[in-house]
């Protein structure tokens, strides 16, 4: 196409577009009007209207995360920036792909605290990858491209675009897109390791007796699914995956041993801590997994394979770090690892499986959120994305529901975000229609973000939504009880609403089930539904989460449920 | 008068034993706005001090080169090395505690002297090389240049005069031979998809295998 004269909104929506967006989460506002006036132009982008920034933050990370492309956010100056932060600071921790595409107030008028003026560069300098204020409508394309490129590579992460409202107006030439060059020099990311540290890592493994693989989000960004399954049953090592590697290994495989940490299988914790060798891959030793790092799996010497460097001796010093991306360093790394089979070691895996049924509920006629979690597991077989909030539900959905299919499992892990749950599986719906998402939601977490609703009816998403409802903050609960001498304060609800009737108040289809006979029956109804579907379980009002590993400890302070 | 040598850095509160030492830091970055602000928010972060940064353009337009100056455990500085390597903006970062280095700092000192006491100020302070800049009637203000030590030195031995201001630089370092900074790793400038750092520099303790 020939060089056209464009306003700078023009310029946005035609750069967003060779970049194969097709779907933005947003919200207008007087900064970012004049690139709103550009949208409908260019139908080819799907405008989704969300009632709240963070939704759309949240809605473009759980695109992101279900279709490995890059969420796109817009919101307008001040407030609408500022409550995009929890958003970038989610994905941010979790490695998410996002751009999210901010108006400014007048070039004139930044820094004069005019109306809705925020410095958002300056405030979300520590939670994204990099971020832009465009003074020029002549650098908005390579801002953009820079910025999908930023954001997609290397350890992915949220990047913001800030353009002043006099940018989105101004006219500048635009030409051919993919000649477009871009300027960063300073950002480079490794894709293969190299070949020495590789080495050293065959080394270790090959030296092993009882190795455990630890495989962290790093294998699911990288869709290194099927390396990660030649190296366990090559070497026939046992794998344990982080919180955010669910998914990232199937669950019904026979050296699938779960997730170890806090709340994780007290197998995968033990299992760890016996290990001679950990080979940590795409995973970021984060404190949920290791406790009181001069305790951890003392025992064991430890491979590191990460994309980056930083985070290599941050929390763990290991023996043999190895630099690049997952999928490349596993492909270098298996034919030089020999083939065996650790049979006794694996054998005391199970053994420790057996020891520690960790996954047992205990008798009781009443519901709990273990069986609506069997439920799910059962009835979808492992065939839906599963989505969660923070808090009892997650832990409780990341232990019972068996993942089989790569990348089926959203959640906040890094930053621990309330209320991600809503919007997050519209997002993934609104990037996956063809496919089943139950969103997993506790019902404190679920009224920080319920005004998307609105959004999921108005976009026809037919997202399923689990309430485990026990009117309690369950987890506040839970450490109270444990850790406050049972000191209750601020964990009860009095007065939540009837979920079923919110529901049909958002022209949502309501159901409530109290019995866990009801559990499956009420879930095939919603699965049945053609549109969105809110089913409230009420479940047991106070119950813990088992096992725990206690903040800052180690697998010695390991609490079992005795059943 | 207090020299920023004697100021107290902020408290540590990481749990590791590695022993506080001052590290030195240079980094190559782009020359642009908001890049410091990206550089220091890092070490904000973790509390640490930087007790001297200096910034100047470097041999390649619209790069420029700084030498930090921070005080902090060992892994910690380290950690934040590799982060800010990890900045879009930072083109090269390199620790060169225990490189070779040739260091130098200026400093301007506005030293008391009245007509009794001034040829003896003059006499002692030509023994460090100074440039004696400004001469008032009551004041002397002497240019020196040279490593921290010697700086100090001359400061602590006016002090008997009476020493009325003082403005340091901070370090500026360069490696010695032909070595350069931003050329360790023969990637600068490059599209290499090597990592930044030089290898072995920043990734903790010596194993020298990263």
């Amino acid at each position: 196409m020939a060089p056209r004269q464009l306003t700078g909104g023009q310029i946005v929506c035609e750069s967003l577009i060779a970049e194969g967006v097709d779907v933005i989460f947003g919200i207008p506002g007087g900064a970012i009007l004049p690139l709103y006036g550009s949208l409908s132009q260019y139908p080819k982008l799907r405008h989704i209207l969300v009632r709240h920034e963070q939704g759309a933050g949240h809605a473009a990370d759980g695109y992101a995360r279900a279709t490995g492309k890059v969420g796109v956010a817009f919101a307008t100056s001040g407030p609408g920036a500022t409550n995009l932060i929890t958003g970038l600071a989610t994905a941010m921790m979790d490695s998410v792909p996002i751009v999210a595409i901010t108006g400014q107030v007048g070039r004139g008028a930044i820094g004069t605290d005019a109306f809705q003026e925020t410095d958002i560069t300056g405030a979300t300098l520590p939670v994204t990858k990099h971020n832009y204020l465009v003074m020029r409508a002549s650098d908005i394309a390579r801002v953009i491209k820079e910025a999908f490129h930023i954001a997609r590579t290397g350890r992915p992460g949220p990047v913001l675009i800030d353009i002043p409202r006099d940018v989105f107006q101004e006219k500048a030439m635009f030409d051919d897109y993919a000649a477009v060059q871009t300027d960063i020099p300073g950002y480079r990311f490794p894709s293969n390791a190299p070949v020495a540290q590789v080495e050293a890592a065959a080394k270790l493994i090959n030296e092993s007796k009882k190795p455990v693989i630890l495989a962290g989000h790093g294998v699911v960004i990288s869709r290194a699914f099927k390396e990660l399954r030649e190296l366990a049953e090559k070497a026939q090592i046992p794998v344990v995956t982080t919180l955010l590697g669910i998914s990232g290994f199937p669950e019904d495989h026979v050296l699938s041993v779960g997730f170890p940490g806090m709340h994780g299988m007290a197998y995968a914790s033990l299992a760890l801590d016996q290990a001679d060798l950990i080979i940590a891959i795409g995973s970021r030793f984060d404190d949920r997994i290791v406790g009181d790092a001069k305790r951890f799996a003392r025992s064991s010497k430890k491979i590191h394979i990460d994309i980056d460097r930083a985070e290599i001796n941050k929390t763990v010093q290991v023996d043999a770090p190895v630099i690049g991306d997952v999928k490349h360093v596993l492909d270098q790394l298996n034919p030089l690892v020999h083939k065996t089979t650790h049979t006794d070691w694996v054998r005391h895996v199970e053994h420790l499986k057996a020891e520690h049924p960790s996954l047992k509920i205990r008798e009781t006629d009443q519901l709990l959120g273990q069986h609506v979690i069997q439920g799910l597991s059962r009835v979808t077989r492992g065939n839906a994305i599963i989505v969660t909030g923070v808090g009892q539900h997650q832990m409780w959905a990341a232990q019972h529901y068996q993942f089989t299919q790569p990348n089926s499992w959203l959640s906040s892990g890094g930053l621990g975000t309330m209320g991600y749950e809503v919007p997050a599986a519209m997002g993934a719906q609104a990037g996956c229609p063809g496919k089943l998402v139950w969103s997993v939601c506790g019902d404190g977490g679920f009224q920080m973000t319920l005004s998307e609703l609105a959004t999921v009816f108005e976009n026809r998403l037919p997202v399923k939504y689990a309430i485990l409802n026990n009117n309690h903050l369950g987890m506040i609960t839970q450490w109270q009880d444990l850790f406050y001498r049972g000191d209750h304060q601020a964990e009860t609800y009095t007065g939540n609403p009837d979920f079923v009737k919110l529901a049909e108040a958002y022209r949502i289809k309501g159901m409530r089930v109290t019995r866990q006979e009801d559990v499956i029956p009420a879930i095939e109804e919603a699965n049945r539904h053609p549109g969105p579907v809110i089913v409230d379980f009420v479940i047991a009002k106070v119950d813990h989460v088992y096992p725990m590993i206690p903040s800052g400890q180690s697998v010695a302070e390991l609490m079992e449920e005795k059943l | 008068m207090i020299t920023p040598a004697q100021i107290p850095g902020p408290a540590l509160t990481a749990s590791t034993s590695n022993a506080l030492r001052s590290r030195v830091i240079t980094a190559l970055v782009y020359d642009k706005p908001g890049v410091l602000a990206r550089i220091s928010s890092l070490f904000r972060r973790r509390g640490l001090n930087i007790a001297s940064l200096t910034v100047g353009h470097s041999e390649k337009p619209g790069v420029s080169r700084m030498t930090f100056v921070v005080e902090g455990q060992e892994n910690i500085v380290r950690q934040i090395a590799a982060q800010l390597d990890r900045l879009i903006d930072v083109l090269e970062v390199l620790d060169i505690t225990e490189k070779n280095t040739v260091w130098r700092e200026l400093a301007l000192i506005k030293v008391s002297a009245t007509a009794v006491t001034r040829t003896e100020v003059l006499q002692l302070a030509s023994i460090f090389r100074v440039s004696v800049v400004d001469v008032g009637v009551e004041s002397l203000t002497f240019e020196v240049t040279g490593d921290e030590s010697k700086i100090d030195a001359l400061i602590e031995l006016m002090r008997q005069y009476g020493v009325r201001e003082v403005m340091r630089t901070g370090k500026v370092a360069v490696l010695r031979g032909s070595l350069v900074v931003g050329e360790v790793d023969g990637s600068f400038f490059s599209k290499d998809v090597a990592p930044k750092i030089a290898a072995a520099e920043l990734a903790g303790d010596d194993s020298g295998s990263v």
